[in-house]
């Protein structure tokens, strides 16, 4: 239904949006997420034929917005961030204003009727949009997306600025819509996207990230196990219990939260199923399980994760020396001839360390050969001495990485 | 465009702009027509309309001030280029909407050329002649007006800058006359609105002239267009 390709777009020296592609099926709900500034509104301003891109091609039902924009507008729907109100007028004065605007075709009061009763707004209708409050002129800018029933909704963060409650309605009714519409929906909160989206797409700074399901995106980031746990006990003993359980790699402390119990957070290895171990252990001593989830990562986690800026930023020059003096001093003897090199961002670093840490495992003996067989290429420009090869070298790590 | 043209006309009446438009010009139209016309006891009305020429730099940018700043300044301008409209629907509907607006306002010379006639037929020609001139000068001026307002967001900014712009060309004559450069005087000359307009007030119908005024407001909504268009692009 809709296809995006190689969507770019400057504003200046500025990129926006830096060479996104995806597509869109009929029906589906697509959930559009990002931080603040990431492009989405941009995206959706091109998607809806507001903007035009710098570069790369919008079909809409395979008709392409910059050459047939009359044709492609006409299947859209479009709420942008700010509703586009008038409001001088009245809420029915307006949607016949949009009727008339989109040359709509259907048969006009049943068509305006029909969609003030959907979004709710019929009791309002003969209200000046002046005097409605947020959340009604949302929906008011929302029935000004559907009027001539479009295929395609465009939905620039419908619920922000809502309370809980007409957020959980507006929800409902972007469910609803679903069903009749191709949708796309862009949101900074993610547990919405999560309750409505079949699928998500993220970006970062203009770049794509991500672009999966919401259940295999959820899947996908949560290999480790990980759970919290709440129980009736002692402290201090439970947790040398628990320590103790086979497979455990790391517990956590997290102290009372509940009058009479205490929390923990633990991780397992990834094969070991330890719950019925624990229940055993803790059931011996007589001390009652209040509670015991696996703390998987929500999409809000994700999202971090996937955005997280310190692998895109590049450091300082000051903070490179830092980082480099601290590696060194950590690492001693072992240093490793390819941390000569100066780290451009994090995951340069994390990689360095972990190979250095690789090589003490293995034994003093061991370092030569890994570094001559896994730095060779590295290690060349630094060899030259030239040290604005060290950056790009780190660079390349920093890809291979993710 | 008839969508925008409507939505255009009604805001100007839901608004106080549109009123206030007309009673400022009704108000001078009015005291002119006293002064120039019912106090000396003529038929002539030559003095009303040179004197409604000021009053149009004055009123034009009450008009157009609003018509695509405050789009901009709303958003609202998303759901009109997001619609299936072409670019020039949106400034012509809105040049429409306001050429209504400043004819309803000029009509009341009209209603000056019928008092006169009950007592004394007029010189006809002349005073359709000037109805006309003064006409197709505020369709000129409201396509610059709309311009100005294309650029920026503010309507005070659009108001103030239209003002100053329309005063410009209206003292043109007086630039001309202290331009050292016999070209650049032909030049300004040349596109003088007040020079032509005053051909208008004589009662003579220069055919250049009215192609002028409309070769003017066509250029400066094409100009308003080339800026929606630019802003798309940027």
């Amino acid at each position: 239904m809709i296809e995006v390709k190689n969507l770019t777009k400057n504003y200046g020296l500025k990129r926006a949006v830096d060479n996104i592609s995806f597509t869109v099926n009929d029906g589906e709900i697509l959930g559009f997420l990002g931080p603040n500034g990431a492009g989405k509104s941009t995206t959706m301003n091109i998607l809806t034929g507001y903007l035009s891109s710098t570069q790369g091609e919008v079909k809409i039902d395979g008709i392409d917005i910059l050459e047939e924009p009359m044709k492609a507008k006409k299947k859209i729907g479009y709420l942008p961030e700010q509703p586009p109100l008038y409001l001088d007028m009245t809420v029915m004065g307006y949607l016949n204003f949009m009727y008339d605007l989109k040359k709509c075709k259907l048969p006009r009061k049943s068509h305006l009727q029909e969609i003030c009763n959907l979004v709710k707004i019929t009791e309002v209708s003969g209200r000046l949009i002046r005097n409605l409050s947020k959340g009604y002129r949302q929906r008011v800018g929302l029935a000004q997306a559907l009027v001539g029933n479009p295929d395609v909704l465009v939905l620039d963060e419908p619920t922000v600025g809502l309370d809980p409650k007409q957020i959980i309605e507006i929800r409902n009714l972007i469910k609803k819509l679903g069903k009749r519409h191709t949708l796309i929906l862009s949101s900074h909160i993610l547990s919405e996207v999560q309750a409505t989206c079949d699928r998500v797409i993220i970006i970062n700074n203009g770049v794509l990230v991500a672009d999966d399901t919401t259940s295999n995106l959820s899947h996908k980031m949560n290999s480790d196990n990980r759970f919290t746990l709440r129980v009736d006990a002692p402290e201090k003993e439970a947790f040398k219990v628990i320590s103790s359980i086979p497979g455990m790699v790391r517990v956590d402390s997290l102290g009372q939260k509940e009058p009479g119990s205490c929390d923990f957070v633990f991780e397992t290895d990834e094969d070991v199923d330890v719950r019925r171990e624990l229940f055993a252990r803790m059931a011996e001593r007589n001390w009652p399980i209040l509670g015991l989830r696996s703390s998987e990562l929500s999409l809000e986690e994700i999202f971090l994760r996937l955005t997280k800026d310190d692998s895109v930023t590049p450091m300082t020059p000051q903070k490179q020396v830092e980082v480099k003096q601290t590696v060194a001093k950590i690492l001693g003897d072992n240093l490793q001839p390819e941390t000569e090199q100066v780290f451009e961002s994090a995951p340069a670093v994390e990689q360095a360390v972990s190979q250095a840490l690789e090589q003490m495992a293995q034994g003093p003996a061991a370092p030569a050969e890994a570094a001559e067989g896994e730095s060779a290429e590295s290690q060349a420009p630094s060899d030259g001495a030239d040290e604005n090869d060290a950056p790009e070298d780190a660079g390349e790590n920093d890809g291979g990485d993710r | 465009m008839l969508a925008i043209f409507k939505r255009e006309m009604s805001a100007y009446f839901t608004s106080p702009i549109g009123y206030i438009f007309l009673a400022v010009y009704y108000f001078f139209a009015g005291l002119f027509f006293y002064i120039y016309v019912l106090y000396v006891g003529t038929t002539d009305m030559t003095g009303v309309f040179s004197m409604l020429l000021w009053v149009l730099i004055f009123a034009v940018p009450i008009l157009t001030m609003r018509l695509l700043s405050e789009d901009k300044r709303q958003k609202t301008d998303q759901a009109l280029l997001t619609a299936p409209v072409g670019l020039t629907s949106i400034v012509l509907g809105k040049y429409f909407a306001a050429l209504l607006m400043f004819t309803i306002g000029e009509a009341i010379t009209v209603v000056f050329a019928l008092v006169v006639a009950a007592f004394q037929q007029p010189d006809w020609m002349v005073v359709i002649g000037n109805m006309l001139g003064l006409f197709l000068l505020g369709a000129a001026m409201i396509a610059i007006g709309l311009f100005i307002s294309s650029l920026t967001e503010n309507q005070v900014v659009a108001a103030v800058g239209s003002f100053a712009l329309m005063l410009m060309i209206m003292l043109m004559d007086l630039l001309i006359s202290v331009v050292p450069w016999e070209w650049l005087k032909n030049v300004l000359g040349a596109i003088s609105l007040s020079t032509r307009y005053s051909d208008f007030t004589t009662g003579i119908l220069d055919i250049s002239h009215v192609l002028f005024f409309i070769s003017v407001a066509v250029v400066f909504n094409y100009f308003t267009v080339r800026v929606l268009e630019k802003k798309r692009w940027s």
